[in-house]
């Protein structure tokens, strides 16, 4: 009889647990999901050809919203110009050059901090440095440098995890034929980290072009007349142009807010795609000899 | 454990150059001493097998010569070490220059994830061969010279990883030679090979001591019995490694060793 309620009670007591962890999931799934949704549904309206490929007008009430893709592309662009470069060879340094002692630690340290910093504080610093100090004004390029520097903290830390990853049997087989340490990081080490080294990459585009915080202070500006011609432009960018439109502009259309969401999360969502359908290649390729 | 020594005798007698040689050498890994004043010569022509149990420092050994131990911070090396009477830790020697004379092949076979011909092709490239006429000539030399060309020879552009494990490993033999080394120093190339691929690299070792020096460190007693013409034994005693206890004609050392440590090692009484 004992042995009876003492397996009902851990019966129950394992269904009050399997509950509890169901609802925290669904408390997780379900905002994502409707708010997925309720992108599609209002904003799928406002897709057009013309939306896509015009320039807007009347306060972005009518017309397109063009300038802000381009806009978004350039910075993406911009962005990884820089941050990539530099990044791949900070994360060489760091993993192949480096000595392990405080200051290597502490560094390593720094830049995985470096994706904690609010972005705001980085536009603040792209204003000091980009536009003041370089006279680089509220452009296209103080945005790029500005968002770079925040996209460094993950693609020195990609590069560097991807550059450690590679075994070091093939370093030693390099070496071991005479090879200097940059042919063997040249020729063995980078090839076998890039697919690591893409994928942080791309991932860093995709927080670019969802930042607004940072752009807003550089260079980002609701209206232009004409789009950028040179990086020292001024440009319009999609998250700014949703802030805007959200919040700004009386008597805004739902559906078209909702449609500028719905390019931005396009845009987005396609890159953290890219970026799996890289690194699930990449691991196919070098399980499968 | 009983040692087959009918191979041992049938091998020509040792030139007696010395090719590279160590001198009161000593390593340490920060405090702790992986080996204690060793002096051994490594004879030209010929195969030094470097026999003793897991830990002993065989391996730490075998990577004095290329000076692989370098990758490893925290190293500290006294003595000398000398190829061709040169002490190859000295100021104003060039390690990659070095690693070209002293080739390594490694335990586990270790082919870069590239087409066989691109393997083999890897280190001339680095050192400076463009020439494709040039490069193919050295491949087809090296894969013959390694015995694998009749294998590969039709699937050159294929990835090194489809071949098998024991291809794989005189791949990376065929890669080593490609770079014309003098001495190939080998770190238990069998170790990951099933019988039937350990005995093709073990014919192959013989063929190629016709023309370079190896050194090879063995867990296999009978592969050190079969295949090598002189052998070291070093060993460990409770907290100190890296000892040296005996070497000579692997003949002597197998039939007739001098100290009681060898004979219990060899005939299966530790280790």
């Amino acid at each position: 009889m004992t042995t009876r309620t003492g397996a009902a009670s851990r019966q129950i007591s394992q269904q009050v647990a399997y509950g509890f962890l169901i609802a925290a999931t669904a408390v997780v799934v379900i905002p994502v999901l409707v708010i997925i949704i309720q992108i599609v549904v209002i904003g799928a309206d406002a897709i057009s050809c013309d939306f896509l490929s015009q320039a807007p007008s009347q306060a972005g009430k009518a017309g397109g919203i063009f300038p802000a893709i381009l806009g978004t592309f350039y910075l993406m662009l911009g962005t990884i110009i820089v941050a990539l470069p530099v990044g791949v060879l900070a994360g060489v340094y760091l993993s192949e050059y480096a000595r392990d002692n405080w200051l290597t630690r502490t560094v390593n340290m720094a830049i995985v901090n470096l994706a904690g910093v609010p972005s705001i504080v980085y536009g603040l610093f792209g204003l000091g440095v980009f536009v003041l100090m370089f006279h680089f004004g509220m452009s296209l390029l103080s945005a790029s440098l500005t968002l770079a520097c925040q996209a460094l903290a993950m693609t020195v830390t990609t590069s560097r995890e991807a550059i450690l990853a590679v075994p070091r049997e093939y370093r030693e087989g390099s070496l071991a034929v005479g090879s200097t340490r940059w042919q063997t990081i040249r020729h063995i080490v980078l090839p076998q980290a890039m697919p690591g080294i893409i994928t942080g990459a791309v991932l860093a585009m995709s927080r670019a072009a969802g930042e607004t915080a940072p752009i807003l202070v550089v260079g980002a500006a609701f209206f232009l007349p004409g789009l950028p011609h040179s990086p020292f432009d001024q440009f319009m960018a999609l998250p700014y142009h949703l802030y805007t439109v959200a919040a700004h502009i009386p008597g805004m259309s739902r559906t078209t807010i909702w449609g500028v969401a719905l390019v931005l999360l396009a845009v987005v969502l396609s890159f953290n795609v890219l970026a799996t359908i890289i690194r699930l290649r990449s691991r196919k390729r070098r399980y499968s000899t | 454990m009983s040692i087959n020594i009918e191979m041992v005798d049938k091998k020509a007698p040792i030139s007696g150059e010395i090719r590279m040689s160590t001198r009161d050498l000593s390593l340490f890994y920060g405090n702790f001493q992986a080996l204690r004043k060793i002096t051994l010569d490594i004879p030209e022509n010929a195969i030094t097998a470097v026999i003793g149990p897991s830990g002993c420092g065989k391996s730490t050994f075998l990577r004095l010569f290329n000076r692989m131990n370098d990758l490893i911070t925290g190293v500290r090396v006294e003595g000398r070490v000398e190829l061709d009477g040169v002490d190859i830790y000295g100021k104003d020697i060039d390690v990659v220059e070095l690693r070209k004379r002293v080739g390594m092949v490694f335990q586990k076979p270790n082919p870069f994830p590239m087409s066989v011909f691109e393997n083999v092709a890897f280190g001339p490239k680095r050192h400076g061969k463009k020439n494709r006429l040039e490069l193919e000539d050295i491949v087809e030399k090296s894969l013959k010279q390694a015995a694998l060309w009749d294998e590969v020879k039709d699937k050159l552009n294929q990835s090194a990883l489809a071949l098998s494990g024991g291809q794989q490993q005189r791949l990376c033999i065929a890669r080593v030679l490609a770079v014309e080394p003098e001495v190939i120093l080998m770190d238990e190339p069998c170790s990951a090979l099933d019988p039937q691929a350990t005995l093709r690299i073990e014919d192959l070792m013989r063929s190629l001591a016709e023309n370079y020096t190896i050194v090879i460190v063995t867990h296999n007693m009978q592969q050190a019995a079969r295949a090598s013409d002189m052998s070291a034994f070093f060993m460990m005693e409770e907290d100190r490694a890296g000892i040296l206890v005996e070497r000579g004609p692997t003949a002597e050392i197998f039939t007739n060793p001098k100290d009681k440590r060898t004979e219990d090692y060899i005939t299966g009484r530790f280790g």
